[in-house]
């Protein structure tokens, strides 16, 4: 059990990267690159966790209480932000795309831009 | 995509899984963390900050200045968005924002209904995430997207008019999210007129309840304006865009 989550992690960012790999609709894409990063946000908080211990929120319980990492939390909320305005830029250029060629496939736009 | 292109993105899929797994053996046991800067980041957050959110205190105090620079992607990114769906040339033929016959019929009075009666509680809820982000798990980012939403619900709810004004209130939505932003960059520059360096606390710590802190409360209150300034111009502009090529 003591590599379990990491292992969950790594099978979402593989999962999401054959999802990217193989998909034929872009908005299908995008959503396979946000399965991919949630492997980043599994990694992440899961480096951070301690046995037994509490929530780094100081509201009813002791200042000396053991409690798990604050610092790789705080950077889980910059990547969920991150991604945010990835997937809001990217999918602004799909309408683009999608206005320019007429379809959202990836391969169908490779063999037309040939 | 071709056989050999097929075959290359397999190898290189199964190379990079199992090498991360083989890695994932090598990192700390899961659950026996111990790292000096992430236990003294929780354990100085209440006595040097007042602050019961140690996330939050890391998230606008220590890392305050990575904060300002996350707060500006999220800016750019927006302004990005705006830029990127602005009209092409060739759409110039057909005017935009004429009304399609049946429009008005495409939401349902369930949507209506649903819609309205969430607005209110969600814009409550969001206020309150913002406000007290230095105390609860929450914080201007967390906030900041529900605040968005509950506004975000009026398009849903409301009729193909509103939608039709929607260039009037993006303009409103812009100012947020320039205000939020600009607001972070303030706090930082009143710290460097009156104490020194950029970012530094400039007021008091308080003791107990919302004033508590310093600047971190009013760091999350111009974060949570940014961001649902954020979410609601990528929402319109997305939403423009489907006004604009009719309904699918």
């Amino acid at each position: 059990m003591n590599v379990f989550p990491y292992l969950v992690a790594v099978w979402l960012l593989g999962v999401g990267l054959y999802g990217v790999i193989t998909s034929h609709n872009y908005i299908h894409l995008i959503l396979c690159l946000t399965v991919m990063q949630a492997g980043t946000y599994v990694l992440l908080l899961s480096i951070g966790y301690v046995h037994g211990a509490r929530a780094p929120i100081f509201s009813g319980i002791p200042a000396s209480a053991r409690v798990v990492d604050p610092v790789v939390q705080a950077l889980t909320l910059t990547d969920v932000v991150v991604e945010a305005t990835v997937v809001a830029l990217l999918l602004a250029l799909v309408i683009q795309v999608d206005k320019r060629y007429g379809s959202i496939d990836p391969d169908e736009i490779s063999r037309m831009r040939r | 995509m071709t056989r050999g292109r097929r075959l290359a993105a397999a190898v290189g899929l199964v190379l990079l899984v199992g090498g991360l797994a083989w890695t994932a053996f090598g990192l700390p046991a899961f659950g026996h963390y111990h790292h000096r800067y992430g236990a003294v980041a929780a354990r100085e957050s209440l006595p040097l900050r007042r602050a019961e959110n140690a996330v939050n205190t890391t998230a606008f105090d220590y890392r305050g200045f990575d904060t300002i620079g996350e707060e500006f992607i999220l800016f750019v990114s927006v302004v990005s968005v705006v830029v990127l769906l602005r009209e092409l040339g060739d759409e110039a033929d057909h005017p935009p924002h004429r009304e399609r016959p049946g429009a008005t019929q495409q939401h349902s009075t369930l949507t209506r209904w649903v819609g309205s009666a969430l607005m209110g509680p969600l814009a409550v809820i969001g206020a309150d995430v913002v406000t007290h982000g230095q105390l609860s798990p929450g914080g201007g980012f967390q906030g900041g997207i529900i605040l968005g939403v509950a506004v975000a619900l009026s398009f849903v709810a409301g009729q193909y008019l509103i939608l039709r004004r929607l260039r009037a209130i993006a303009t409103w939505m812009d100012m947020l999210d320039a205000v939020g932003a600009g607001g972070f960059v303030m706090i930082g520059i009143a710290g460097l007129i009156s104490v020194g360096p950029f970012l530094d606390n400039v007021l008091p710590y308080g003791h107990s309840g919302l004033l508590t802190g310093g600047i971190i409360p009013l760091a999350n209150l111009s974060v949570g304006i940014e961001v649902a300034g954020a979410v609601l111009v990528v929402l319109a502009e997305l939403l423009d865009q489907r006004l604009l090529s009719g309904p699918a």
